[in-house]
Protein backbone atom coordinates (compact mmCIF):
# COMPACT_ATOMS: atom_id res chain seq x y z
CA UNK A 1 0.00 0.00 0.00
CA UNK A 2 1.28 3.43 -0.91
CA UNK A 3 2.12 5.61 2.05
CA UNK A 4 2.24 2.79 4.57
CA UNK A 5 5.74 2.18 5.82
CA UNK A 6 7.03 -1.23 6.85
CA UNK A 7 6.68 -0.36 10.51
CA UNK A 8 2.96 0.30 10.23
CA UNK A 9 2.36 -2.89 8.27
CA UNK A 10 4.34 -4.97 10.77
CA UNK A 11 2.68 -3.29 13.70
CA UNK A 12 -0.83 -3.96 12.35
CA UNK A 13 0.05 -7.60 11.67
CA UNK A 14 1.68 -8.01 15.09
CA UNK A 15 -1.20 -6.67 17.14
CA UNK A 16 -3.84 -8.64 15.26
CA UNK A 17 -2.93 -12.04 13.84
CA UNK A 18 0.26 -12.62 15.78
CA UNK A 19 -1.42 -11.66 19.03
CA UNK A 20 -4.25 -14.07 18.25
CA UNK A 21 -1.83 -16.85 17.33
CA UNK A 22 0.17 -16.44 20.54
CA UNK A 23 -2.97 -16.34 22.64
CA UNK A 24 -4.28 -19.51 21.01
CA UNK A 25 -0.91 -21.22 21.53
CA UNK A 26 -1.03 -20.33 25.21
CA UNK A 27 -4.59 -21.59 25.61
CA UNK A 28 -3.48 -24.73 23.78
CA UNK A 29 -0.67 -25.27 26.27
CA UNK A 30 -3.07 -24.97 29.21
CA UNK A 31 -5.58 -27.36 27.62
CA UNK A 32 -2.74 -29.76 26.81
CA UNK A 33 -1.51 -29.68 30.41
CA UNK A 34 -4.98 -30.70 31.59
CA UNK A 35 -5.60 -33.33 28.91
CA UNK A 36 -7.04 -36.65 30.09
CA UNK A 37 -4.36 -39.06 31.21
CA UNK A 38 -1.82 -36.33 31.94
CA UNK A 39 -1.94 -36.89 35.69
CA UNK A 40 0.01 -40.14 35.53
CA UNK A 41 2.61 -38.72 33.16
CA UNK A 42 3.06 -35.61 35.30
CA UNK A 43 3.42 -37.66 38.46
CA UNK A 44 6.14 -39.67 36.77
CA UNK A 45 7.89 -36.56 35.42
CA UNK A 46 7.73 -34.76 38.75
CA UNK A 47 9.72 -37.62 40.29
CA UNK A 48 12.64 -37.44 37.85
CA UNK A 49 14.89 -35.55 40.33
CA UNK A 50 14.81 -38.55 42.67
CA UNK A 51 16.11 -41.10 40.16
CA UNK A 52 19.67 -40.53 39.01
CA UNK A 53 21.44 -38.96 41.97
CA UNK A 54 24.70 -40.86 41.81
CA UNK A 55 25.28 -41.90 38.25
CA UNK A 56 23.79 -41.67 34.76
CA UNK A 57 21.13 -44.14 33.71
CA UNK A 58 23.46 -46.12 31.41
CA UNK A 59 26.35 -46.66 33.88
CA UNK A 60 26.62 -50.16 35.31
CA UNK A 61 30.06 -50.08 36.88
CA UNK B 1 45.01 -35.38 16.30
CA UNK B 2 42.52 -33.01 17.87
CA UNK B 3 44.85 -32.60 20.87
CA UNK B 4 47.65 -31.35 18.61
CA UNK B 5 45.31 -29.07 16.72
CA UNK B 6 44.06 -27.67 20.01
CA UNK B 7 47.60 -26.80 21.08
CA UNK B 8 48.30 -25.13 17.74
CA UNK B 9 45.11 -23.08 18.03
CA UNK B 10 45.86 -22.05 21.61
CA UNK B 11 49.40 -21.06 20.64
CA UNK B 12 48.07 -19.01 17.74
CA UNK B 13 45.52 -17.39 20.07
CA UNK B 14 48.30 -16.45 22.50
CA UNK B 15 50.36 -14.84 19.73
CA UNK B 16 47.30 -13.01 18.44
CA UNK B 17 46.53 -11.67 21.93
CA UNK B 18 50.11 -10.47 22.24
CA UNK B 19 49.73 -8.67 18.91
CA UNK B 20 46.47 -7.04 20.10
CA UNK B 21 48.16 -5.92 23.30
CA UNK B 22 51.03 -4.37 21.32
CA UNK B 23 48.60 -2.43 19.09
CA UNK B 24 46.26 -1.40 21.90
CA UNK B 25 45.07 2.20 22.13
CA UNK B 26 43.90 2.25 25.74
CA UNK B 27 44.70 0.63 29.04
CA UNK B 28 41.43 -1.32 29.41
CA UNK B 29 42.02 -2.95 26.04
CA UNK B 30 45.64 -3.78 26.88
CA UNK B 31 44.56 -5.45 30.11
CA UNK B 32 41.83 -7.37 28.24
CA UNK B 33 44.37 -8.60 25.68
CA UNK B 34 46.74 -9.66 28.46
CA UNK B 35 43.89 -11.55 30.18
CA UNK B 36 43.30 -13.28 26.84
CA UNK B 37 47.02 -14.03 26.52
CA UNK B 38 47.22 -15.44 30.04
CA UNK B 39 44.12 -17.60 29.50
CA UNK B 40 45.50 -19.01 26.25
CA UNK B 41 48.89 -19.75 27.84
CA UNK B 42 47.33 -21.46 30.87
CA UNK B 43 45.08 -23.55 28.61
CA UNK B 44 48.10 -24.39 26.44
CA UNK B 45 50.21 -25.57 29.38
CA UNK B 46 47.29 -27.53 30.77
CA UNK B 47 46.72 -29.17 27.39
CA UNK B 48 50.44 -29.91 26.96
CA UNK B 49 50.71 -31.59 30.35
CA UNK B 50 47.71 -33.77 29.50
CA UNK B 51 49.32 -35.00 26.26
CA UNK B 52 50.24 -38.65 25.98
CA UNK B 53 48.19 -39.71 29.00
CA UNK B 54 45.83 -42.59 28.44
CA UNK B 55 42.27 -41.35 28.08
CA UNK B 56 40.24 -41.80 31.25
CA UNK B 57 36.95 -43.51 30.38
CA UNK B 58 34.15 -40.99 30.58
CA UNK B 59 31.70 -42.56 32.98
CA UNK B 60 29.61 -41.02 35.68
CA UNK B 61 28.65 -37.38 35.80
CA UNK B 62 31.02 -34.59 34.87
CA UNK B 63 31.14 -32.82 38.22
CA UNK B 64 34.52 -31.11 37.89
CA UNK B 65 33.08 -27.85 36.54
CA UNK B 66 30.32 -28.04 39.16
CA UNK B 67 32.86 -28.32 41.97
CA UNK B 68 34.88 -25.40 40.61
CA UNK B 69 31.63 -23.54 40.07
CA UNK B 70 30.25 -23.79 43.58
CA UNK B 71 33.56 -22.53 44.99
CA UNK B 72 33.62 -19.59 42.59
CA UNK B 73 29.95 -18.82 43.26
CA UNK B 74 30.71 -18.44 46.97
CA UNK B 75 33.81 -16.38 46.13
CA UNK B 76 31.96 -14.00 43.80
CA UNK B 77 29.19 -13.66 46.38
CA UNK B 78 31.67 -12.29 48.92
CA UNK B 79 33.35 -10.03 46.34
CA UNK B 80 30.04 -8.66 45.03
CA UNK B 81 28.58 -8.04 48.49
CA UNK B 82 31.81 -6.43 49.69
CA UNK B 83 31.83 -3.94 46.81
CA UNK B 84 28.14 -3.34 47.47
CA UNK B 85 28.73 -2.54 51.13
CA UNK B 86 31.61 -0.27 50.17
CA UNK B 87 29.63 1.79 47.66
CA UNK B 88 26.66 1.94 50.06
CA UNK B 89 28.96 3.69 52.51
CA UNK B 90 30.44 5.83 49.74
CA UNK B 91 26.91 7.19 49.26
CA UNK B 92 26.51 7.82 52.98
CA UNK B 93 30.01 9.22 53.45
CA UNK B 94 31.23 10.76 50.16
CA UNK B 95 34.70 11.20 51.71
CA UNK B 96 35.21 7.51 50.98
CA UNK B 97 35.60 8.47 47.31
CA UNK B 98 39.31 8.99 47.98
CA UNK B 99 41.07 11.58 45.86
CA UNK B 100 43.99 9.24 45.13
CA UNK B 101 41.62 6.61 43.72
CA UNK B 102 39.60 9.04 41.64
CA UNK B 103 38.92 7.64 38.20
CA UNK B 104 39.33 4.06 39.40
CA UNK B 105 37.54 3.35 42.66
CA UNK B 106 35.00 6.15 42.92
CA UNK B 107 31.28 5.37 43.03
CA UNK B 108 30.79 5.72 39.29
CA UNK B 109 33.41 3.07 38.55
CA UNK B 110 32.49 0.71 41.36
CA UNK B 111 28.73 0.75 40.88
CA UNK B 112 28.75 -1.31 37.64
CA UNK B 113 31.45 -3.47 39.21
CA UNK B 114 29.04 -4.23 42.07
CA UNK B 115 25.99 -4.90 39.89
CA UNK B 116 27.90 -7.09 37.46
CA UNK B 117 29.72 -8.89 40.27
CA UNK B 118 26.49 -9.90 41.96
CA UNK B 119 24.34 -10.48 38.86
CA UNK B 120 26.77 -11.95 36.36
CA UNK B 121 29.61 -13.24 38.55
CA UNK B 122 27.70 -14.54 41.60
CA UNK B 123 24.32 -15.19 39.97
CA UNK B 124 25.66 -16.20 36.58
CA UNK B 125 28.29 -18.59 37.90
CA UNK B 126 25.61 -20.03 40.20
CA UNK B 127 23.29 -20.52 37.23
CA UNK B 128 25.90 -22.11 34.95
CA UNK B 129 27.07 -24.38 37.77
CA UNK B 130 23.66 -25.51 38.99
CA UNK B 131 22.42 -25.95 35.42
CA UNK B 132 25.34 -28.35 34.77
CA UNK B 133 24.39 -30.30 37.90
CA UNK B 134 20.64 -30.28 37.32
CA UNK B 135 20.64 -31.13 33.62
CA UNK B 136 22.76 -34.21 34.29
CA UNK B 137 20.67 -35.45 37.21
CA UNK B 138 17.34 -34.87 35.53
CA UNK B 139 18.46 -36.35 32.20
CA UNK B 140 20.27 -39.33 33.70
CA UNK B 141 23.11 -38.48 31.33
CA UNK B 142 26.64 -37.09 31.47
CA UNK B 143 27.18 -33.64 29.98
CA UNK B 144 27.29 -33.84 26.20
CA UNK B 145 30.96 -32.93 25.81
CA UNK B 146 33.62 -32.61 28.50
CA UNK B 147 35.89 -30.12 26.75
CA UNK B 148 32.97 -27.92 25.77
CA UNK B 149 31.72 -27.92 29.37
CA UNK B 150 35.11 -26.75 30.63
CA UNK B 151 35.33 -24.18 27.85
CA UNK B 152 31.91 -22.75 28.73
CA UNK B 153 32.76 -22.69 32.40
CA UNK B 154 36.15 -20.97 32.16
CA UNK B 155 35.06 -18.87 29.19
CA UNK B 156 32.34 -17.39 31.36
CA UNK B 157 34.85 -16.63 34.11
CA UNK B 158 37.06 -14.85 31.55
CA UNK B 159 34.04 -12.73 30.59
CA UNK B 160 33.72 -11.70 34.23
CA UNK B 161 37.39 -10.70 34.41
CA UNK B 162 37.19 -8.73 31.15
CA UNK B 163 34.07 -6.90 32.37
CA UNK B 164 35.44 -6.17 35.84
CA UNK B 165 38.81 -4.82 34.71
CA UNK B 166 37.04 -2.82 32.01
CA UNK B 167 34.79 -1.04 34.52
CA UNK B 168 37.62 -0.01 36.81
CA UNK B 169 39.67 1.24 33.84
CA UNK B 170 36.75 3.07 32.27
CA UNK B 171 35.70 0.83 29.37
CA UNK B 172 31.91 1.04 29.43
CA UNK B 173 29.15 1.51 26.89
CA UNK B 174 26.92 3.07 29.56
CA UNK B 175 24.05 0.60 29.20
CA UNK B 176 22.82 -0.49 32.60
CA UNK B 177 23.57 -4.19 33.27
CA UNK B 178 25.17 -4.36 29.80
CA UNK B 179 28.07 -2.06 30.46
CA UNK B 180 30.86 -4.19 29.10
CA UNK B 181 32.34 -3.15 25.80
CA UNK B 182 32.21 -4.81 22.39
CA UNK B 183 35.11 -7.27 22.77
CA UNK B 184 33.61 -8.71 25.96
CA UNK B 185 30.23 -8.86 24.20
CA UNK B 186 31.74 -10.85 21.32
CA UNK B 187 33.54 -13.22 23.65
CA UNK B 188 30.41 -13.80 25.73
CA UNK B 189 28.45 -14.55 22.54
CA UNK B 190 30.92 -17.32 21.62
CA UNK B 191 30.78 -18.78 25.13
CA UNK B 192 27.00 -18.57 25.19
CA UNK B 193 26.58 -20.42 21.89
CA UNK B 194 28.77 -23.15 23.39
CA UNK B 195 26.55 -23.18 26.46
CA UNK B 196 23.42 -23.59 24.36
CA UNK B 197 24.97 -26.45 22.34
CA UNK B 198 26.15 -28.17 25.51
CA UNK B 199 22.76 -27.90 27.15
CA UNK B 200 20.81 -29.04 24.09
CA UNK B 201 23.28 -31.86 23.48
CA UNK B 202 22.86 -33.13 27.03
CA UNK B 203 19.08 -32.91 26.84
CA UNK B 204 19.14 -34.92 23.62
CA UNK B 205 21.09 -37.65 25.42
CA UNK B 206 18.51 -37.85 28.20
CA UNK B 207 17.21 -41.20 29.38
CA UNK B 208 13.77 -39.88 30.34
CA UNK B 209 11.00 -39.35 27.79
CA UNK B 210 10.18 -35.98 29.34
CA UNK B 211 12.31 -32.93 29.96
CA UNK B 212 11.99 -32.01 33.63
CA UNK B 213 10.56 -28.52 34.18
CA UNK B 214 13.76 -27.10 35.73
CA UNK B 215 15.46 -27.64 32.37
CA UNK B 216 12.74 -25.71 30.59
CA UNK B 217 13.48 -22.71 32.76
CA UNK B 218 17.25 -23.05 32.37
CA UNK B 219 16.87 -23.43 28.62
CA UNK B 220 14.63 -20.38 28.31
CA UNK B 221 17.25 -18.47 30.29
CA UNK B 222 20.01 -19.54 27.89
CA UNK B 223 18.02 -18.88 24.69
CA UNK B 224 16.54 -15.55 25.74
CA UNK B 225 19.79 -14.16 27.13
CA UNK B 226 21.46 -14.99 23.80
CA UNK B 227 18.81 -13.00 21.93
CA UNK B 228 18.77 -10.06 24.35
CA UNK B 229 22.54 -9.86 24.54
CA UNK B 230 23.06 -9.78 20.78
CA UNK B 231 20.34 -7.21 20.01
CA UNK B 232 21.15 -4.84 22.86
CA UNK B 233 24.86 -4.88 22.09
CA UNK B 234 24.68 -4.02 18.40
CA UNK B 235 27.58 -1.61 18.27
CA UNK B 236 30.44 -0.75 15.97
CA UNK B 237 33.94 -0.62 17.45
CA UNK B 238 35.74 2.65 16.78
CA UNK B 239 38.91 0.65 16.32
CA UNK B 240 39.62 -3.08 16.49
CA UNK B 241 42.50 -2.17 18.81
CA UNK B 242 40.55 -0.06 21.27
CA UNK B 243 37.75 -0.55 23.75
CA UNK B 244 35.42 2.21 22.54
CA UNK B 245 32.38 1.41 20.41
CA UNK B 246 29.36 3.29 19.09
CA UNK B 247 25.80 2.04 19.45
CA UNK B 248 23.82 1.32 16.30
CA UNK B 249 20.51 2.46 17.81
CA UNK B 250 20.10 5.95 19.14
CA UNK B 251 17.55 8.04 21.02
CA UNK B 252 14.30 6.48 22.16
CA UNK B 253 14.88 3.34 20.08
CA UNK B 254 18.10 2.78 21.98
CA UNK B 255 16.34 3.41 25.29
CA UNK B 256 13.58 0.97 24.44
CA UNK B 257 16.05 -1.69 23.29
CA UNK B 258 18.05 -1.16 26.48
CA UNK B 259 15.04 -1.68 28.75
CA UNK B 260 13.67 -4.48 26.66
CA UNK B 261 17.05 -6.04 27.43
CA UNK B 262 17.22 -4.75 31.00
CA UNK B 263 13.88 -5.97 32.15
CA UNK B 264 14.25 -9.33 30.49
CA UNK B 265 17.66 -9.70 32.04
CA UNK B 266 15.65 -9.54 35.28
CA UNK B 267 13.00 -11.81 33.79
CA UNK B 268 15.15 -14.49 32.22
CA UNK B 269 18.47 -14.24 34.06
CA UNK B 270 17.31 -13.45 37.58
CA UNK B 271 13.89 -15.10 37.36
CA UNK B 272 13.67 -17.94 34.83
CA UNK B 273 17.18 -19.20 35.55
CA UNK B 274 16.68 -19.14 39.30
CA UNK B 275 13.26 -20.75 38.92
CA UNK B 276 15.15 -23.62 37.32
CA UNK B 277 17.07 -23.82 40.59
CA UNK B 278 13.86 -23.63 42.61
CA UNK B 279 12.16 -26.42 40.69
CA UNK B 280 15.07 -28.76 41.35
CA UNK B 281 16.53 -27.87 44.73
CA UNK B 282 13.33 -27.18 46.67
CA UNK B 283 11.84 -30.62 45.86
CA UNK B 284 15.22 -32.26 46.54
CA UNK B 285 15.73 -30.59 49.89
CA UNK B 286 12.09 -31.19 50.90
CA UNK B 287 12.38 -34.76 49.62
CA UNK B 288 9.07 -34.60 47.83
CA UNK B 289 8.09 -33.80 44.26
CA UNK B 290 6.92 -30.36 43.24
CA UNK B 291 3.39 -29.51 44.45
CA UNK B 292 1.76 -29.39 41.01
CA UNK B 293 3.53 -30.28 37.81
CA UNK B 294 0.65 -28.86 35.76
CA UNK B 295 1.03 -25.53 37.52
CA UNK B 296 4.73 -25.54 36.74
CA UNK B 297 3.97 -25.95 33.02
CA UNK B 298 1.48 -23.08 33.09
CA UNK B 299 3.89 -21.01 35.21
CA UNK B 300 6.56 -21.53 32.57
CA UNK B 301 4.52 -20.62 29.50
CA UNK B 302 2.76 -17.69 31.13
CA UNK B 303 6.10 -16.28 32.25
CA UNK B 304 7.57 -16.72 28.76
CA UNK B 305 4.64 -15.03 27.06
CA UNK B 306 4.34 -12.10 29.44
CA UNK B 307 7.81 -11.10 30.62
CA UNK B 308 9.05 -10.01 27.22
CA UNK B 309 6.47 -7.17 27.10
CA UNK B 310 7.16 -5.59 30.47
CA UNK B 311 10.29 -3.54 29.60
CA UNK B 312 8.59 -0.20 28.70
CA UNK B 313 7.58 0.34 32.35
CA UNK B 314 11.16 1.51 32.88
CA UNK B 315 10.46 4.44 30.56
CA UNK B 316 7.23 5.99 31.85
CA UNK B 317 6.96 9.75 31.21
CA UNK B 318 9.83 9.81 28.73
CA UNK B 319 10.04 10.18 24.95
CA UNK B 320 8.64 6.66 24.64
CA UNK B 321 5.12 6.72 23.11
CA UNK B 322 2.39 6.58 25.74
CA UNK B 323 0.79 3.44 24.30
CA UNK B 324 4.08 1.54 24.69
CA UNK B 325 4.31 2.55 28.34
CA UNK B 326 0.71 1.52 28.94
CA UNK B 327 1.34 -1.83 27.25
CA UNK B 328 4.35 -2.43 29.46
CA UNK B 329 2.37 -1.48 32.55
CA UNK B 330 -0.58 -3.75 31.74
CA UNK B 331 1.69 -6.70 30.93
CA UNK B 332 3.62 -6.12 34.16
CA UNK B 333 0.43 -6.25 36.19
CA UNK B 334 -0.75 -9.43 34.44
CA UNK B 335 2.67 -10.93 35.13
CA UNK B 336 1.83 -10.88 38.80
CA UNK B 337 -0.40 -13.95 38.27
CA UNK B 338 2.12 -16.48 36.91
CA UNK B 339 4.72 -15.20 39.38
CA UNK B 340 2.46 -15.96 42.30
CA UNK B 341 1.48 -19.25 40.70
CA UNK B 342 5.16 -20.16 40.77
CA UNK B 343 5.57 -18.96 44.33
CA UNK B 344 2.59 -21.02 45.49
CA UNK B 345 3.99 -24.02 43.66
CA UNK B 346 7.33 -23.66 45.41
CA UNK B 347 5.86 -23.09 48.86
CA UNK B 348 3.22 -25.81 48.63
CA UNK B 349 5.91 -28.34 47.71
CA UNK B 350 6.43 -28.33 51.48
CA UNK B 351 2.81 -29.24 52.26
CA UNK B 352 2.90 -32.22 54.55
CA UNK B 353 6.50 -31.47 55.47
CA UNK B 354 6.18 -28.09 57.14
CA UNK B 355 7.92 -29.47 60.23
CA UNK B 356 11.17 -29.36 58.21
CA UNK B 357 11.03 -25.59 58.60
CA UNK B 358 11.87 -26.01 62.26
CA UNK B 359 14.66 -28.52 61.84
CA UNK B 360 16.25 -27.68 58.50
CA UNK B 361 17.68 -24.16 58.10
CA UNK B 362 18.41 -24.86 54.42
CA UNK B 363 14.74 -25.39 53.63
CA UNK B 364 14.00 -22.29 55.69
CA UNK B 365 16.37 -20.37 53.46
CA UNK B 366 14.67 -21.69 50.34
CA UNK B 367 11.20 -20.88 51.67
CA UNK B 368 12.19 -17.32 52.54
CA UNK B 369 13.70 -17.06 49.08
CA UNK B 370 10.47 -18.12 47.40
CA UNK B 371 8.63 -15.74 49.74
CA UNK B 372 10.81 -12.87 48.55
CA UNK B 373 10.18 -13.95 44.96
CA UNK B 374 6.47 -13.51 45.67
CA UNK B 375 6.99 -10.22 47.46
CA UNK B 376 9.16 -8.59 44.82
CA UNK B 377 6.93 -9.84 42.00
CA UNK B 378 4.06 -8.09 43.75
CA UNK B 379 6.04 -4.92 44.38
CA UNK B 380 7.31 -4.77 40.80
CA UNK B 381 3.93 -4.75 39.04
CA UNK B 382 2.70 -2.21 41.57
CA UNK B 383 5.64 0.08 40.84
CA UNK B 384 5.05 -0.28 37.09
CA UNK B 385 1.64 1.40 37.41
CA UNK B 386 2.11 4.90 36.07
CA UNK B 387 0.63 6.70 39.09
CA UNK B 388 2.89 4.81 41.48
CA UNK B 389 5.84 5.11 39.13
CA UNK B 390 5.57 8.90 39.04
CA UNK B 391 6.39 8.80 42.75
CA UNK B 392 8.80 5.88 42.86
CA UNK B 393 10.87 6.34 39.73
CA UNK B 394 14.42 7.70 40.10
CA UNK B 395 14.13 7.23 43.87
CA UNK B 396 15.74 4.70 46.21
CA UNK B 397 12.51 2.75 46.27
CA UNK B 398 13.65 1.17 42.99
CA UNK B 399 16.97 0.21 44.58
CA UNK B 400 15.11 -1.33 47.52
CA UNK B 401 12.87 -3.30 45.17
CA UNK B 402 15.82 -4.64 43.19
CA UNK B 403 17.57 -5.73 46.37
CA UNK B 404 14.59 -7.48 47.91
CA UNK B 405 14.54 -9.51 44.71
CA UNK B 406 18.29 -9.95 44.40
CA UNK B 407 19.25 -10.48 48.05
CA UNK B 408 16.02 -12.18 49.06
CA UNK B 409 15.11 -14.31 46.08
CA UNK B 410 18.30 -14.85 44.05
CA UNK B 411 20.73 -14.77 46.95
CA UNK B 412 18.82 -17.04 49.31
CA UNK B 413 17.95 -19.70 46.70
CA UNK B 414 21.60 -19.79 45.60
CA UNK B 415 22.81 -20.14 49.20
CA UNK B 416 20.31 -22.98 49.61
CA UNK B 417 21.66 -24.65 46.46
CA UNK B 418 25.26 -24.24 47.66
CA UNK B 419 24.44 -25.80 51.03
CA UNK B 420 22.75 -28.63 49.16
CA UNK B 421 25.59 -29.18 46.70
CA UNK B 422 28.77 -29.02 48.80
CA UNK B 423 28.24 -32.19 50.84
CA UNK B 424 27.14 -34.10 47.75
CA UNK B 425 29.96 -32.94 45.51
CA UNK B 426 32.63 -33.82 48.06
CA UNK B 427 30.83 -36.97 49.17
CA UNK B 428 30.23 -35.89 52.76
CA UNK B 429 27.54 -37.03 55.16
CA UNK B 430 26.39 -33.48 55.67
CA UNK B 431 27.42 -29.91 56.32
CA UNK B 432 30.10 -29.01 58.86
CA UNK B 433 27.64 -27.04 60.97
CA UNK B 434 23.88 -26.54 60.78
CA UNK B 435 24.08 -23.93 63.50
CA UNK B 436 26.17 -21.74 61.24
CA UNK B 437 23.53 -22.09 58.52
CA UNK B 438 21.02 -20.74 61.02
CA UNK B 439 23.35 -17.83 61.76
CA UNK B 440 23.68 -17.15 58.07
CA UNK B 441 19.92 -17.35 57.63
CA UNK B 442 19.14 -14.81 60.33
CA UNK B 443 21.95 -12.41 59.44
CA UNK B 444 20.87 -12.43 55.80
CA UNK B 445 17.15 -12.07 56.56
CA UNK B 446 17.63 -9.22 59.02
CA UNK B 447 20.09 -7.60 56.64
CA UNK B 448 17.51 -7.63 53.83
CA UNK B 449 14.86 -6.16 56.12
CA UNK B 450 17.21 -3.31 57.09
CA UNK B 451 17.96 -2.78 53.43
CA UNK B 452 14.42 -2.91 52.03
CA UNK B 453 12.80 -0.94 54.87
CA UNK B 454 15.33 1.90 54.75
CA UNK B 455 15.00 2.15 50.98
CA UNK B 456 11.21 2.29 51.17
CA UNK B 457 11.40 5.12 53.65
CA UNK B 458 14.04 7.11 51.84
CA UNK B 459 12.53 6.39 48.42
CA UNK B 460 9.05 7.58 49.28
CA UNK B 461 10.48 10.48 51.25
CA UNK B 462 12.58 11.78 48.38
CA UNK B 463 9.75 11.19 45.90
CA UNK B 464 7.47 13.34 48.04
CA UNK B 465 10.16 15.97 48.59
CA UNK B 466 10.77 16.30 44.85
CA UNK B 467 7.15 16.98 44.09
CA UNK B 468 6.42 19.28 47.06
CA UNK B 469 5.40 22.80 45.98
CA UNK B 470 4.51 25.83 48.05
CA UNK B 471 1.41 28.00 47.80
CA UNK B 472 2.94 29.91 44.87
CA UNK B 473 3.68 26.70 43.00
CA UNK B 474 7.46 26.81 43.53
CA UNK B 475 9.38 23.65 44.38
CA UNK B 476 10.17 23.56 48.09
CA UNK B 477 13.21 21.31 48.16
CA UNK B 478 16.42 21.36 46.21
CA UNK B 479 18.04 18.09 45.20
CA UNK B 480 20.73 18.58 47.84
CA UNK B 481 18.01 18.82 50.52
CA UNK B 482 16.86 15.30 49.68
CA UNK B 483 20.44 14.01 49.76
CA UNK B 484 20.92 15.46 53.25
CA UNK B 485 17.60 14.04 54.46
CA UNK B 486 18.51 10.55 53.25
CA UNK B 487 21.69 10.25 55.30
CA UNK B 488 20.35 8.21 58.25
CA UNK B 489 18.63 5.77 55.90
CA UNK B 490 21.84 5.32 53.93
CA UNK B 491 23.64 4.32 57.11
CA UNK B 492 20.86 1.82 57.92
CA UNK B 493 21.12 0.41 54.40
CA UNK B 494 24.88 0.01 54.69
CA UNK B 495 24.41 -1.76 58.02
CA UNK B 496 21.97 -4.18 56.40
CA UNK B 497 24.63 -4.83 53.77
CA UNK B 498 27.21 -5.59 56.45
CA UNK B 499 24.86 -8.15 58.02
CA UNK B 500 24.23 -9.78 54.65
CA UNK B 501 27.97 -9.85 53.88
CA UNK B 502 28.69 -11.33 57.31
CA UNK B 503 26.21 -14.09 56.54
CA UNK B 504 27.99 -14.86 53.26
CA UNK B 505 31.36 -14.99 55.07
CA UNK B 506 29.94 -17.44 57.60
CA UNK B 507 28.62 -19.51 54.72
CA UNK B 508 32.04 -19.55 53.04
CA UNK B 509 33.68 -20.68 56.27
CA UNK B 510 31.04 -23.37 56.79
CA UNK B 511 31.42 -24.68 53.24
CA UNK B 512 35.20 -24.64 53.49
CA UNK B 513 35.07 -26.63 56.72
CA UNK B 514 32.56 -29.02 55.14
CA UNK B 515 35.13 -29.92 52.51
CA UNK B 516 37.99 -30.06 55.04
CA UNK B 517 36.43 -31.60 58.12
CA UNK B 518 33.00 -33.16 57.58
CA UNK B 519 33.04 -37.00 57.65
CA UNK B 520 32.95 -38.89 54.35
CA UNK B 521 29.76 -40.59 53.29
CA UNK B 522 30.01 -44.38 53.34
CA UNK B 523 29.47 -45.49 49.75
CA UNK B 524 32.48 -43.63 48.44
CA UNK B 525 32.66 -45.71 45.27
CA UNK B 526 29.23 -44.72 44.02
CA UNK B 527 29.88 -41.00 44.09
CA UNK B 528 33.60 -41.05 43.35
CA UNK B 529 34.48 -38.21 41.03
CA UNK B 530 34.92 -39.38 37.48
CA UNK B 531 36.74 -36.71 35.56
Amino acid sequence: MEGQDTYTVFRAFADSWVLLAMFLFFIGVVVWAFRPGSRKIHEDTANIPFRYDDKPAGDRD
Amino acid sequence: MWDYLKLVLLGAAAVFMLYLASQSRDLAYTVAALIGLLSAVVAFIYGLRGMGHAKVPKTGYLDGPVRAGVILTAFWAVVGFLVGVWIAFELAFPQLNFAWAEGYLNFGRLRPLHTSAVIFAFGGTGLVTTSFYVVQRTSGARLWNDSLAWFVFWGYQITILLAATGYVLGATQSKEYAEFEWYTDWWLTIVWVGYLLLYMGTLMKRKEPHIYVANWFYLSFIVTIAMLHVVNNLSIPVSLFGSKSVQVFSGVQDAMTQWWYGHNAVGFFLTAGFLGMMYYFVPKQAERPVFSYKLSIIHFWALIFLYIWAGPHHLHYTALPDWAGTLGMVMSVILWMPSWGGMINGLMTLSGAWDKLRTDPIIRMMVVSVGFYGMSTFEGPMMSIKAVNSLSHYTDWTIGHVHSGALGWNGMITFGALYFLFPRLWNKTGLYSTRLVSWHFWLATIGIIFYAASMWVTGIMEGLMWREVDAQGFLVNSFADTVAAKFPMYVVRGTGGILYLAGALIMSYNLWMTVKKAPLARDASAAAPAE
